[in-house]
């Protein structure tokens, strides 16, 4: 069996998502990943993608959005319009269709990476409009009577917060993963990705206090990898003192973004 | 032999369908268990399991079916004979499968595909497993698909199954366990009765009604309005406050904000008792005189239209919910906070109450009336499974 993701230079990948990964490519069933905010779900795709060298195709998923979106959508009203002042090709309805994100990755010619970031955000029923499609890869056009088949089967990574339920047909058909929250020592090789150097005392300190945040009672947001991330750009750009990180905590805006969490910390100290 | 693994998971709570099965075998056709047991636990897990609150679950059950295995060493023949050869144990499953009744027509393809899937399949997949550390060690090599962008991620891949499983990392997200916040907003949202609101001002554009309309009038524009659907749910959180409730004081304020927070409700009124509900409830938690609000008038202005919600402990001495409290105002005797309770329960079809206690196994003197309680409200623990069991119950009258 080939290993065929084994994270990039970008993207510390721990050993069980990598596996995740393979397993949902090479059994060509989508992959579902759930996890904490600011985990890098999206960021996944991307390093899919690049590590695979492959097209990254971004279906971002709405409140608003429907399922028939990602398909294709006739846009009647330039077709009117345009019949209005007689315009050549108003009676090609193929002109009108315009192909979505999954449409896109249906008709390319190359096999494609496919990001359906946040499927929670749309409506209950819409992973289950989507089944069929998923599934065979497959959708019909009733106005051309056209069915757009994939050419080359994409590689479909689906996000979700968990607002909400996914429903159970559809889950059964997907490739799971949770993202941890990744602990100390990843943290590490994670940060190392991000910053060239790191002064061991800084790193350190900053961990620490980071760490000791997140288990704080009576946090409602807890600071995430990208939080962490964002506080030691500001924290070398500001020239902490790195003994007095723990100590004063310096620039906690930038890890905590509501005011309750800042009284919480300030109660803490 | 691993049919009897499937019965296992199935058993201890976790829903694996039939299909979701035939996919494992698949992958272990396709050699993603990498010829180990890692590889097969985080093969199972990701095609099986579809939740990390059943994450848990799993590593129990997982835990169960191979806790005889040594997982370091060598594995028993018969374990890695499955695991290298799972095709051979495919049409035995399917027997089997279809003994328990589990068959569904589908299966005849699936069969079909995975026969022909199997066919296709050269050495590299599934003989030439090169079997070289039992943990899996040697199933990352560096070479891969994109020498220059590639990162090795040596560490942790030492660890077994067993150690992962063991750990139970996931007990955090057991569906059992008591939530936060955003878990008692996600529940609060299956509270949802969509229905279009006939008695409000607010006109939204009928697109199809428009086109209709427009199409039946030879083309000529005729606009369409609508009201717009909303929530119809209006809520009655009733909370207990103090005494006992002070150990899940923290608790109650999580799903007293969860509710505030789904604004998605067309009312939620809150009032506060101690105790056991009787002729004064309170607006605020700590129960002041001049909060005091009487349970007549609450009974009066809210009908039997609005969703109950009852969060107490239900633990108190039993003459506090059978005796009947003097009236000083009125020098009578009023209803017991039974009564009282059993007022609600017949003007509330839709009630539910929730305790953060489990229920006592055995009656005794403290929960005595939480055993009587909960014989006549439906009762569930504040857990994310009990919050959406009661949310369930409060959207279907029984």
């Amino acid at each position: 069996m080939k290993q065929i993701f084994s994270g990039t230079n970008q993207y510390v990948a721990s050993a069980e998502l990598m596996s995740a990964v393979n397993i949902a490519v090479t059994l060509e069933k989508p992959l579902l990943i759930k996890g904490e905010p600011g985990t890098g779900k999206t960021m996944l795709a991307q390093a899919v993608a690049q590590a695979l060298g492959k097209e990254l195709i971004i279906w971002n998923v709405k409140s608003t959005t429907k399922a028939q979106d990602g398909l294709y959508v006739y846009d009647v009203v330039q077709r009117l319009y345009d019949s209005q002042f007689g315009s050549h090709g108003v009676d090609d309805i193929a002109h009108y269709i315009k192909p979505g994100k999954l449409g896109e990755a249906f008709s390319s010619e190359e096999q494609v990476v496919l990001l359906i970031d946040e499927i929670d955000k749309a409506d209950l029923e819409f992973p289950n409009d989507l089944l069929w499609e998923l599934d065979q890869m497959e959708f019909y056009i009733p106005e051309t009577r056209e069915t757009v088949r994939a050419k080359k089967r994409p590689i479909v990574i689906i996000t979700s917060n968990a607002e909400k339920e996914l429903p159970d047909a559809f889950l059964r058909r997907c490739v799971f993963h949770y993202i941890d929250f990744p602990d100390q020592e990843q943290m590490e090789r994670i940060l190392r990705v991000h910053f060239d150097h790191l002064e061991e005392e800084l790193l350190r300190q900053a961990m620490a206090t980071f760490y000791w945040l997140r288990q704080l009672r009576g946090i409602d947001k807890k600071p995430s990898t990208s939080e962490l991330v964002d506080w030691l750009r500001a924290l070398i750009a500001g020239g902490a003192d790195p003994r007095r990180i723990q100590k004063e905590i310096p620039f906690a805006g930038v890890l905590l973004k509501k005011d309750k969490d800042l009284r919480t910390l300030r109660g803490a100290r | 032999m691993f049919i009897s693994f499937f019965y296992l998971l199935r058993g201890r709570g976790l829903d694996v369908t039939p299909d979701e099965w035939m996919t494992l075998l698949e992958g272990l056709a396709q050699g993603l268990h990498q010829s180990s047991l890692t590889g097969f636990y985080q093969l199972c897990r990701a095609v099986l399991v579809k939740s990390e609150a059943d994450f848990d679950r799993f590593d129990q059950a997982f835990l169960e079916f191979f806790q005889d295995i040594p997982w370091q060493g060598p594995l028993p023949r018969e374990l890695l004979d499955w695991l290298d050869h799972p095709a051979e144990d495919l049409g035995r499953t399917l027997e089997e499968l279809k003994q328990g009744g589990f068959l569904e027509e589908s299966a005849e393809k699936i069969l079909k595909m995975l026969e022909e899937r199997l066919k296709e399949q050269t050495e590299e997949h599934n003989g030439g497993n090169y079997w070289v550390g039992t943990q899996g060690r040697s199933s990352f090599g560096n070479s891969g698909w994109h020498p220059g962008g590639l990162r090795i991620g040596g560490q942790g891949r030492h660890r077994t199954a067993m150690m992962v499983a063991g750990e139970r990392r996931f007990r955090d997200f057991r569906r059992d366990n008591t939530l936060d916040t955003r878990q008692f907003q996600t529940a609060f949202r299956r509270l949802r009765q969509l229905s279009i609101q006939a008695d409000e001002n607010e006109e939204v554009l009928d697109v199809d009604g428009t086109i209709h309309e427009t199409c039946e009038n030879g083309g000529l524009l005729k606009i369409q309005k609508t009201h717009p659907r909303k929530n119809a749910v209006k809520v009655l959180l009733l909370m207990d406050s103090g005494g006992s409730m002070d150990y899940y004081a923290g608790l109650c304020s999580q799903l007293f904000q969860a509710a505030q927070r789904s604004n998605h409700f067309k009312e939620l009124h809150t009032y506060y008792f101690h105790n056991c509900v009787y002729s004064e409830l309170y607006t605020g938690p700590s129960l002041l005189y001049r909060e005091a609000v009487p349970t007549d008038w609450v009974l009066q202005n809210f009908d039997g239209g609005y969703k109950v919600i009852i969060v107490g402990d239900a633990a108190m001495n039993p003459y506090e919910l059978r005796e009947r409290h003097y009236d000083w105002e009125r020098r009578s005797y009023g209803p017991s906070g039974l009564e009282w309770l059993e007022g609600m329960k017949k003007q509330y079809p839709y009630l539910v109450w929730l305790n953060p206690e489990p229920m006592p196994k055995q009656p005794d003197y403290w929960g005595q009336t939480h055993w009587q309680l909960g014989q006549m409200f439906p009762m569930y623990d504040l857990t994310t499974e009990g919050l959406e069991r009661a949310m369930k119950r409060l959207m279907s009258r029984k």
